[in-house]
């Protein structure tokens, strides 16, 4: 250490402080980064929201009442105003985290399985599943990331269901790339190979020794990712190509809103800020995590 | 040089062909028959299955692609089932807006995006540099249509600046309006990307300005500024430029939003249209002419990517 | 070389046998770290005549490349030169120089070749390019005539087919050569001080005995001084009249070569001579010095070398032995050849 320490600085650089033991525990790491922790707090907000909107005494979200239509911020009855309907806002909030959250959640779920397991394979059998795999990868890459989802919309039709595949669909091949590359690393190394030659079968190898070295690669690349998935959820819904009403979620509640712009700007923007709030708070523990747990993802 | 642009169109021809088949199952992988989606509800079984011969969804579906890939070649794309017009030329109409939309937000995101990453980086440390990169930070996460909304609501509404959408004033125009009326949708749709870029150039050129031929440069008494904007960023562009290439799906892809949220009359605007009238002709080819735009972009980033870097150049 | 600099360089030359071409006093350059101010060089004295080769030798962490950016003016932040001068002469102090006016001399005057040779160019920009730069930027001279200067200083440092080689880049130069158009970069001024820091270290053990045999060639054409920075004594042996050996930042030991190898009065000194394996000596162990340079922000009290010392008595727990001056120009800082011994 100390050797180091003097090497560094005869190369005319800062050398680096002391440092304190060589394992911190990831949440002293996190805990470090003042911006992830902003991040972690906005993320624990929108899933209490999620979480909590049929236990709160919220008003119904899809009580229609005219008298209160564009209500403002702060009127009666309407902490946060209402919507074109006169639905309450705060309690549309609360009721659209939650299928917010579900469908990037889910959509995350089927993409990182899907792409984890075609990385796997590809990655650790090589050969023709290699080819294969990497070609279909190669030709979903190369779509705009959007036009993606908006393709997988158009076959299978508009609705909350299809959006969450689209979704998933297009992150499958980031996930796959990625797994791919440290299955790669791993199948030779010293571990593998000691498993091997104790009588280890595939399977055994791919998910008990490759897979759960990649975990933290997949944490930090999941997390990196659902900001995303909210983003483009959202727009989908936004577009009228995702959730249907009656049900509705923050994208809706914006498209809905977009139309009173200069009547009650509120409307729209308030969902609009969820969704920010949100997808920050992620991007913010995403990079935390990142920079803790695996700091060679800052190259994806 | 030659030999990698030849190694490299050669690898665009399968996913060229990855990407026609994604096209044309499109129609396949649908639920429901084709030939009942196009006619509608209200046909009768008849006329159902004259169509079905006439589309030739009765032969092998190789036979089906074949006949299929060469008519897209030939530029023949179909009519639009729900406009009853040839879909290709109203795709290219439509297609030159989307361009111009996608190059205004492109310029954006790289003069500003670019240009303050410099910055950044050379008064690391600084109060600009804070500020910088906390926006920059906040605006990575900034989804467009709550961008566009807000732009809206403060410029065009609010302070009356800008217009708020379409390409021209209805009564039509010029040049000038139509930069005027660019400015909105083309910020909104680059900002997210000029946060990318920011902080992307910002960490590459902090990079290279620790590298040892920066030193070696200074050594030669080479002036601060010439070592950041020639012996720095001349290495920091081919990040840069990787970085870019990425953007430019996403701007492809954003500006289908974009246009929904500001009017603007672009292929995206009306693919979401032809999406929910299941007019499969319009948006197959609207598919087809992006993905493909899109894959030779790539392509003439990996160009500009090699020009830029030597190593490759001469490999 | 037919590029002489209109600069004062002509009048010094005069008088070389008096004035010492760079004399550095006292000079100290820190770091600030999360754990304190680091003392990367701790009060350096040493003195390089016209045409003289110093060869300063240590293991990697004793402050030798920071002693040698120091006189470059290449310090950056979080790093300064915090006292001390650097004295070049008809030139004045180079502590005391704006930003500007090092720029001048950077390149010109004195000139730097580095360790990695591999790294050291930049990767985008043509080797010609980059040799013609250091032209324009201190010689009136415009790209045409930079870039057949370029091509002359490759033949001149032994690269073959320079007109094409000049048109190259980087990569496609095997190591050697990388560091031949290093040297033919540092060389284009005609600088009166080059700095050459660990010159050789990264290159093949054949290649490594060419690239010194170019220095000393070119070295004796232009009449430049040299500070030779090296971890080998085989290589200080080969080029050096004079030698400091460096240790945690300070200088211990100074003398002429022939006194270095001949009589080496510290024991850091012996140690790193008997590091050197011999030709005679097939067979026997190679004695490395045992240890590590030490933490330099947790230096031991009293002399630097002591927890690495064989020779390690009383009184170098208690205090920092001083550079004391012994005959024949040879200077020592232990306790073993300093009677002054603190209580």
């Amino acid at each position: 250490m100390s050797g180091q320490t003097s090497q560094i600085a005869a190369e005319g650089k800062a050398p680096e402080a002391e440092k304190g033991p060589a394992r911190q525990s990831l949440l002293s790491r996190l805990a470090q980064n003042r911006l992830s922790l902003v991040g972690a707090f906005l993320v624990a907000v929108s899933i209490f929201m999620a979480i909590s909107a049929p236990f709160l005494p919220l008003a119904d979200p899809n009580a229609v009442n005219t008298s209160d239509r564009l209500a403002d911020i702060g009127a009666p009855g309407h902490l946060l105003g209402a919507d074109e309907l006169g639905r309450d806002i705060l309690s549309r909030l609360f009721w659209g985290a939650r299928i917010t959250l579900a469908v990037a959640l889910a959509a995350t779920a089927i993409a990182m399985t899907v792409g984890t397991i075609m990385g796997l394979v590809s990655g650790y059998f090589l050969g023709w599943a290699d080819t294969v795999i990497s070609r279909v990868v190669d030709v979903l890459m190369a779509f705009p990331y959007f036009l993606l989802a908006l393709s997988v919309i158009a076959i299978l039709g508009p609705g909350l269901l299809n959006g969450m595949l689209a979704v998933a669909l297009v992150n499958v091949p980031f996930f796959a790339r990625i797994v791919r590359g440290t299955t790669l690393s791993l199948r030779e190394s010293d571990f593998v190979l000691a498993a091997r030659g104790m009588g280890a079968g595939h399977t055994r190898i791919l998910f008990r020794h490759i897979l759960m070295n990649s975990v933290s690669t997949l944490i930090v690349a999941t997390t990196l990712n659902i900001g995303w998935m909210i983003t483009a959820a959202a727009a989908l819904s936004f577009l009228g190509l995702g959730v249907q009403p009656p049900t509705s979620d923050w994208g809706t509640m914006l498209a809905s809103g977009r139309q009173y712009l200069s009547a009650a700007p509120h409307t729209s923007l308030l969902p609009g800020l969820a969704i920010f709030f949100t997808v920050l708070g992620f991007n913010l523990l995403g990079d935390g995590l990142r920079d803790a747990l695996d700091p060679r993802m800052r190259e994806v | 040089m030659r030999k990698y642009l030849f190694r490299r169109l050669a690898q665009t021809i399968p996913v060229l062909f990855g990407i026609s088949i994604l096209v044309f199952a499109m129609l396949h992988l649908a639920p429901g028959d084709p030939a009942d989606m196009l006619l509608g509800s209200e046909a009768t079984a008849e006329s159902v299955e004259k169509l079905r011969h006439d589309m030739g969804l009765d032969r092998p579906l190789a036979v089906q692609y074949v006949s299929w890939a060469g008519r897209m070649l030939q530029g023949d794309m179909g009519r639009s089932t729900v406009l009853n017009r040839q879909v290709l030329p109203e795709i290219i109409k439509r297609f030159k807006a989307t361009l111009i939309l996608t190059a205004g937000a492109l310029t954006f995101a790289v003069v500003f995006g670019v240009g303050i990453g410099i910055l950044a980086a050379t008064y690391q440390h600084s109060v600009f540099d804070s500020v910088a990169m906390l926006i920059a930070l906040a605006g990575v996460s900034m989804p467009i249509f709550f961008t566009g909304i807000a732009a809206i609501l403060i410029f065009a509404m609010d302070l009356r600046w800008l217009p708020s959408s379409g390409m021209y004033p209805a009564a039509g125009g010029d040049i000038f309006d139509l930069l005027r009326h660019l400015v909105l949708p083309a910020v909104t749709l680059g900002a997210v990307s000029a946060a990318i870029l920011a902080r992307m150039t910002r960490s590459a050129m902090l990079e290279v300005i620790r590298q040892d031929y920066v030193r070696t440069a200074r050594a030669k008494g080479v002036g601060e500024r010439r070592v950041i904007w020639v012996h720095a960023l001349r290495n920091a562009s081919i990040t840069v430029v990787t970085v870019l290439g990425m953007q430019f799906g996403y701007l492809l892809g954003g500006s289908v939003i974009t246009e929904t949220v500001f009017s603007w009359p672009g292929v995206g605007q009306m693919m979401v249209r032809a999406i929910q009238a299941r007019d499969y002709p319009m948006v197959q080819g609207a598919v087809l002419l992006v993905a493909t735009s899109f894959v030779f972009v790539n392509l003439a980033v990996d160009m500009l990517y090699a020009w830029l870097d030597p190593r490759i150049r001469y490999s | 070389m037919t590029v002489h600099s209109p600069k004062a360089k002509a009048a010094d030359m005069d008088d070389k046998t008096d004035a010492p071409l760079l004399q550095v006093r006292n000079l100290r350059t820190e770091f600030d770290t999360h754990a304190g101010v680091l003392h990367a060089v701790d009060d350096v004295s040493f003195s390089v005549d016209p045409g003289q080769v110093l060869g300063v030798v240590g293991e990697s962490g004793s402050g030798k490349s920071v002693t040698a950016l120091s006189i470059m003016g290449l310090i950056a932040r979080p790093g300064r030169v915090a006292a001390g001068s650097i004295e070049l002469a008809g030139h004045g102090d180079l502590t005391t120089k704006t930003a500007a006016e090092m720029r001048k001399i950077r390149g010109d005057v004195i000139s730097m070749i580095f360790q990695e040779p591999m790294t050291s160019l930049n990767p985008v920009f043509r080797i010609g390019w980059q040799i013609a730069e250091a032209l324009q930027l201190h010689r009136d001279m415009g790209r045409k005539e930079a870039m057949e200067q370029a091509t002359d200083l490759l033949a001149r440092v032994g690269i073959a087919s320079p007109e094409k080689r000049v048109r190259e880049f980087p990569h496609q130069l095997s190591g050697g050569m990388r560091q031949r158009a290093m040297i033919a970069m540092a060389m284009a001024c005609a600088p009166q001080l080059l700095l050459a820091d660990e010159p050789t270290t990264a290159l093949d053990v054949t290649v490594q005995a060419q690239i010194l045999d170019l220095m000393v060639q070119m070295q004796h054409a232009e009449g430049a001084a040299v500070i030779l920075i090296t971890h080998d004594m085989g290589v200080i042996a080969e080029m050096a009249q004079k030698v400091a050996v460096m240790y945690a930042g300070v200088v211990v030991e100074e003398a002429s070569v022939g006194e270095i190898f001949d009589t080496p009065l510290h024991p850091y000194t012996q140690g790193l001579l008997a590091s050197i394996p011999r030709g005679n000596s097939r067979g026997q162990e190679l004695q490395a010095i045992p240890g590590l340079v030490p933490n330099l922000l947790h230096l031991p009290t009293g002399c630097r070398f002591r927890e690495r010392c064989p020779a390690a008595h009383g009184p170098c727990a208690k205090a920092e032995p001083p550079l004391k001056a012994m005959p024949h120009g040879h200077k020592v800082r232990c306790w073993l050849h300093n009677t002054e011994v603190p209580e």
